[in-house]
């Protein structure tokens, strides 16, 4: 009786197992047969570096070159943001604060992660948009600046969050060895410690960036969804998450557009898988050690 | 001379009292062997001594500790380190080459050109007579040394940036019988310059290189004396007793 008991809850488990995987398995197929689709009208190559986006002319075209750039332009203003103030804030909580203040920023930072992204974006078009606006004075506050400076906030959580457990995992032997040989506190976090949670570190940048990549609802509120190529950060850009998400709606079944659609779902897939695996690779890299 | 003199020295961690008015001078260029059960502040008492209990948070101490004369707590706690130097129990070497480990101190002191610090680090490595294994293959990790190849560059590491004294925690506890002769070896050799304070499990080691000897007990010094005395006719019974190994 007991027997059959474990039995089935192994099996049970083992399915639940197996289902994530298939499931995974299942979304990556329809996801390739719906994009690839694409490819037998217009070539891949031209896809990607096609600078005009108007599909809905006729005859469509069809190229995402200046959704990937203002994707990749929002994602770098992100990273330029939130990775120096991210990992020094980790630094400062895992290192420097007393542990009243380190309750509150840890308190704090859950809570910037719990906003959900639609209010992020709510916040930003109402605040940090007419600012950005009228610092710079330019016609419209919704920008990739804007997209950034809000999609940083986005990052922000998980950065600190893994990179405050990179660093904790730094053998306390470590810091008292340097301690010993007279280093100042500064200089065991800059040449001991920052070193050596630098793989976590690197993991957390590269998660951090996945996170912003993939984002959606914020930037397309705030970014301008103006598909052309941008030439700065005060510019309005169109993200290839945004596009997916606003025009999926009104995109015909079966048509060149929704194809193309899923097409940029499988080019963020393959970012994001790309940046995952990175982020794993340095992982693993620091549990080898 | 006398090197440290410490007076009526009690440290504290929350409730626990870890240290209960220890009076000791350390006189310069001895080995004093620092014995007892565990739970007996020796660890404690030198971790005061280059202010390494200043790292917990709950730590408090009294009494007075001067180095050649001068307060510990007047020193700036990176300089006191310099001068006063600490080997631990575990070898620590950190995640970098034998040579950048040895040549660690050195350069973030600063203030030497890439000469001097290849000499100063030569010098060490032969003072802890790590040099003839390590001399071809400075550029590998130092993860790659044994357990008591690490201590040894350990110490060598601490004697790169010649400090006054050099504490050891118990550097042996980790290693087999042969490191562990090794590095007696060296601190009998390092005596000439160096003022060693030795913390140590193992009796016999005391026995071996200690000149004075003092045995801890729950946080209070029983004994201090000549190493000879200490293990022929120690004046307190409980000093024989756990050199007998009756209790520990």
């Amino acid at each position: 009786m007991r027997k059959i008991k474990e039995f089935i809850i192994e099996k049970l488990i083992l399915l639940c197992g197996v289902a994530s995987i298939i499931f995974v398995v299942l979304i990556l197929l329809f996801l390739l047969n719906e994009g690839l689709s694409l490819f037998k009208d217009i070539g891949p190559y031209e896809f990607v570096s096609g600078k005009k986006w108007y599909p809905i002319s006729e005859p469509p075209q069809l190229g995402i070159l200046p959704l990937i750039c203002g994707s990749l332009l929002v994602t770098l203003g992100a990273a330029i943001i939130s990775i120096p103030i991210g990992v020094a804030c980790a630094v400062y909580i895992a290192e420097v604060a007393p542990s009243w203040i380190k309750d509150i920023l840890k308190a704090g930072i859950e809570l910037l992660a719990a906003i959900p992204s639609v209010v992020l974006g709510f916040i930003g078009m109402v605040t940090l948009s007419p600012l950005i606006k009228s610092v710079f004075n330019l016609p419209t506050g919704l920008t990739a600046l804007s997209g950034s400076i809000m999609l940083a906030f986005m990052a922000m959580p998980t950065i600190v969050s893994i990179a405050e457990d990179a660093l904790y995992a730094v053998p306390k032997s470590y810091k008292e060895g340097a301690f010993a040989l007279g280093a100042t506190h500064w200089q065991t976090i800059w040449r001991v410690i920052l070193p050596a949670a630098s793989p976590g570190i690197l993991a957390a940048v590269m998660l951090g960036i996945g996170r912003v990549i993939g984002e959606t609802m914020a930037v397309m509120m705030i970014t301008g969804n103006a598909a052309k190529i941008p030439d700065g950060f005060l510019q309005p850009v169109r993200t290839l998450t945004a596009t997916i998400a606003a025009e999926m709606g009104e995109a015909v079944v079966g048509s060149e557009h929704y194809f193309a659609l899923f097409a940029i779902g499988l080019i963020l897939f393959i970012i994001s898988f790309i940046i995952n695996l990175t982020a794993d690779l340095f992982l693993h890299r620091k549990e080898r050690r | 001379m006398v090197k440290f003199d410490v007076r009526n020295l009690s440290v504290r961690f929350g409730a626990f009292n870890a240290l209960k008015g220890i009076t000791i001078r350390v006189n310069a260029n001895e080995i004093l062997a620092i014995i007892g059960p565990s739970n007996s502040g020796k660890t404690t008492f030198l971790r005061t001594l280059n202010r390494m209990n200043e790292l917990e948070r709950a730590a408090i101490m009294s009494g007075t500790v001067e180095l050649d004369g001068t307060p510990i707590n007047a020193i700036s706690a990176e300089a006191l380190r310099k001068r006063v130097g600490m080997v631990f129990a575990l070898p620590l070497p950190l995640p970098l080459s034998i040579f950048d480990n040895a040549a660690y101190g050195i350069r973030m002191h600063g203030g030497k050109s890439k000469q001097a610090v290849r000499e100063a680090v030569e010098k060490a490595l032969k003072q802890a007579y790590i040099w003839d294994e390590v001399k071809d293959r400075l550029g590998e990790s130092a993860f790659k040394l044994s357990g008591g190849q690490q201590q040894r560059l350990c110490i060598a590491r601490t004697l790169a940036v010649e400090p006054e004294v050099i504490l050891f925690d118990e550097p042996c506890s980790g290693l087999d019988p042969i490191s562990t002769a090794a590095i007696e070896e060296a601190m009998l050799k390092l005596k000439s310059v160096y003022t060693i304070v030795l913390v140590t499990n193992n009796v016999k080691q005391a026995a071996r290189v200690g000149d004075r000897t003092a045995f801890f007990l729950m946080g209070d010094m029983v004994e201090i004396d000549k190493t000879d005395k200490i293990f022929t006719a120690p004046s307190d019974k409980r000093t024989g007793d756990y050199i007998m190994g009756k209790f520990g």
